[in-house]
């Protein structure tokens, strides 16, 4: 008895704090919000509040400005990934190729990702002024001082939901790209060298060597990519909030959407946002933990 | 590769830590008085600038008229609130408000008073003397269910036109006639966009938007129409909405195309700057004019087309939280907010006119006088934008419609959604 204590003993106290801290403050309080969301509690006022069921859920998805928000998110993840996985293989493919100065350019393109998103919200948002011709500012001011006046654009205060959302999507594709080429540096590095060779002392052309050789081997870094910066996306609050502020309908997002619904203190539909959120993301995240715990049991 | 990207998550996750962590102590500010109950803590937004003077004008008052108490200032920084706000609300909602907190008179309270945040101070009003020195048109503006729960230290205008009286030569406009009507309005807009003026009319983003949209309002619908839009007397779904809704629509043509990326003080800029003839802004334009050393000549002001005399208010004030620390010297506070040494040491300074209508006007700026003139005679209107008339839910709501009709500019989508907010809470 006593013996068996000692091998898992050790390692359970270890766990524990963990284990308490992350069952209170995460958990804990998830069941916490979808009990809230449960609830008619419209207001700050304590006390008893009523359960209503998922009439709180029934009302968001019956409410334009909830569904405009969830579309807004959808468009913004596809246009934010899509982008930051062509910058990101784009530039681990540059660099894998070697160049001089391999790490101050590793470096440049990294560093926006310690900027906070706040702070490159603040500035983004300036360089997105809509102005064009002679008032232009921003990055329509660089397109018309180098003659690229066709570039000229509203940015996100006109057009279709594609170009807002792309256009809010850009500064983020900007943050994340680096990061993005450092995970697939990384795995290209990790490809060894033999295989290369063979693959050349075989007759195959660079392209060929890229398409069935490298790339292959890269799937499990795109996939871990895709589920970071999906997860990211769904998430985004700062940098939306920083480049249109608050009830901007054309950008709103359910994150963004969630905050102002807390500032009104209606917490019973704030937290039926919060859980809406949050089941979109586990939609995205839960196969790929499964799928990796089935990898790792396999190995 | 490997240190150096595990050093950056490094750098990220202490970064994260010490946000969290400044959360965290910014929830003391709210009242920890159990030990020192002698302290006031007064919670504002007022951080800085001339919102800052004033806030020491009336503090100085406090130190000679409330001996027995100590001020202690809990300002957290952020334009109109943001930021004070949230800190606020999770101050109030765990159970630690502080002994007073500013906050826009009239019904933006609502949500305060919902939540039992709040309590009633009319009593005060008469041991102050209070019901007596306020415009009683004023006090019925503040007064919800029969109660009061604040008592305002200042007045702003709402209903005002800038312009820039240069620009308006090029179409040989005169400045300083307020045009009579919206109708009228918009044909000087006419002239000046055919003089060459791309976007003779400049508005920013948010509530510059809503206030344009209530002028228009107030100016086509009359002063108690228009007031009655907010207590519900007057439906929105009207076919006179509609008439105005679709005089801003027309309006919005003559602004800036960059009106969603701008702060009200760039929309100035440009009418200072001459690339605009007109922006609608309320009177804090006044000293914010002052204190870029832009010249009298330089710009001349009135009430928005239609609204003459009509003064449409917005005021900041105080409150009696339930279950605050010190009660007593809240209330001495108060006293001093509404009394005329407090109103007039705060209004110098920070660019308002006080509530009260016994105030000199010898001791105010130019525009000030005037504005003091317009508080005494004129009828008394409410804004939503800046709280006196709804709540800060409708209000979320409106801004929320406001910003998708910038984009896509339907009128009938725009009338529901008033409709439909000043029903919610």
């Amino acid at each position: 008895m006593y013996g068996r204590i000692r091998t898992w003993g050790p390692g359970a106290l270890v766990l524990l704090p963990t284990v308490l801290l992350l069952g209170y403050f995460v958990y804990g309080l998830i069941a916490w919000s979808f009990n809230t969301s449960l609830t008619d509690r419209h207001t700050a006022r304590k006390g008893p509040a009523d359960y209503v069921g998922f009439e709180n859920y029934a009302n968001l998805f019956g409410e334009e400005r909830f569904l405009n928000s969830l579309k807004n998110l959808g468009v913004l993840t596809v246009a934010f990934i899509v982008g930051t996985l062509i910058f990101g293989l784009l530039w681990a493919l540059l660099l894998e190729k070697g160049v001089p100065g391999e790490s101050i350019f590793r470096s440049v393109f990294l560093f926006p990702m310690a900027v906070s998103m706040i702070a490159s919200g603040v500035v983004w948002s300036w360089l997105l002024n809509p102005s064009q011709g002679d008032d232009a500012r921003g990055l329509n001011r660089l397109f018309s001082i180098l003659h690229l006046n066709f570039l000229e654009n509203p940015w996100w205060t006109a057009g279709s939901r594609w170009t807002t959302m792309a256009s809010i999507a850009l500064p983020a594709v900007w943050q994340l790209s680096g990061y993005i080429m450092a995970l697939f540096l990384a795995g290209f590095r990790g490809i060894p060298g033999e295989l290369r060779e063979a693959a050349r002392v075989d007759g195959a052309s660079e392209f060929k060597l890229y398409r069935h050789v490298l790339f292959p081997q890269l799937s499990p870094i795109a996939l871990s990519a895709l589920i970071i910066l999906g997860h990211m996306s769904l998430k985004l609050f700062d940098l939306i909030y920083a480049i249109t502020g608050p009830n901007q309908f054309r950008t709103e997002v359910p994150a963004v959407y969630m905050w102002n619904t807390l500032l009104r203190s209606d917490q019973a539909k704030a937290a039926a946002i919060a859980i809406v959120l949050l089941a979109v993301v586990a939609v995205l995240v839960i196969p790929y933990v499964a799928y990796t715990v089935r990898q790792e049991a396999e190995e | 590769m490997r240190g150096g990207l595990s050093k950056t998550f490094a750098v990220l996750g202490a970064a994260g830590l010490l946000a969290v962590s400044a959360c965290g102590n910014s929830d003391d500010g709210g009242g920890s008085g159990d030990t020192a109950t002698k302290d006031v803590t007064v919670f504002t937004w007022w951080a800085d600038g001339g919102e800052k003077a004033g806030l020491d004008g009336l503090v100085s008052v406090f130190k000679t008229d409330c001996k027995d108490y100590n001020f202690v200032n809990s300002a957290v920084a952020g334009g109109a609130g943001a930021n004070a706000k949230q800190v606020l609300a999770n101050d109030l909602q765990a159970g630690k408000p502080p002994s007073t907190f500013q906050a826009h008179a009239g019904a933006e309270l609502k949500d305060y008073i919902n939540a039992g945040q709040v309590d009633d101070v009319s009593g005060l009003y008469k041991d102050f003397g209070l019901d007596k020195a306020f415009p009683q048109n004023l006090i019925d503006q503040l007064t919800v269910d029969g109660k009061i729960y604040s008592i305002p230290a200042n007045v702003h205008r709402a209903n005002v036109v800038w312009t820039n009286p240069d620009v308006l030569k090029k179409a040989s406009i005169d400045a300083t006639k307020a045009p009579a009507t919206v109708d009228a309005w918009i044909a000087d807009l006419t002239k000046l966009k055919n003089a060459g003026v791309k976007a003779p009319l400049a508005v920013s983003k948010g509530f510059a938007q809503e206030m344009l949209v209530e002028a228009v309002l107030l100016g086509e619908l009359g002063t108690d129409t228009f007031n009655g839009l907010w207590d519900g007397k007057t439906d929105w779904a009207g076919a006179n909405v509609t008439a105005a809704l679709n005089k801003y629509k027309t309006l919005l043509s003559f602004t800036n195309v960059d009106r969603e990326s701008i702060d009200w003080s760039d929309a100035l800029g440009y009418v200072n700057k001459g690339q605009a003839g007109y922006t609608l802004m309320g009177d804090w334009v006044a000293a914010q004019q002052l204190a870029d050393k832009v010249p009298d000549s330089k710009y001349t002001y009135w009430p928005s087309p239609g609204s003459a005399g009509t003064f449409q208010f917005l005021a900041d004030s105080f409150t009696l939280p339930t279950n605050g620390q010190n009660p007593e010297g809240t209330k001495c506070w108060l006293k001093t907010v509404g009394s005329a040494e407090g109103q007039k040491a705060f209004n110098t300074k920070k660019g308002s006119i006080p509530a009260r209508s016994d105030a000199n006007a010898a001791d105010y700026p130019k525009y000030q006088q005037t504005a003091m003139a317009d508080w005494k005679k004129d009828k008394i209107a409410g804004s939503c934008a800046h709280g006196s008339a709804c709540s800060a839910g409708q209000n979320n709501d409106i801004l929320s419609a406001l910003s998708q009709f910038s984009g896509a500019q339907d009128v009938a989508k725009l009338q529901t959604a008033f409709g439909t907010a000043m029903k919610t809470s």
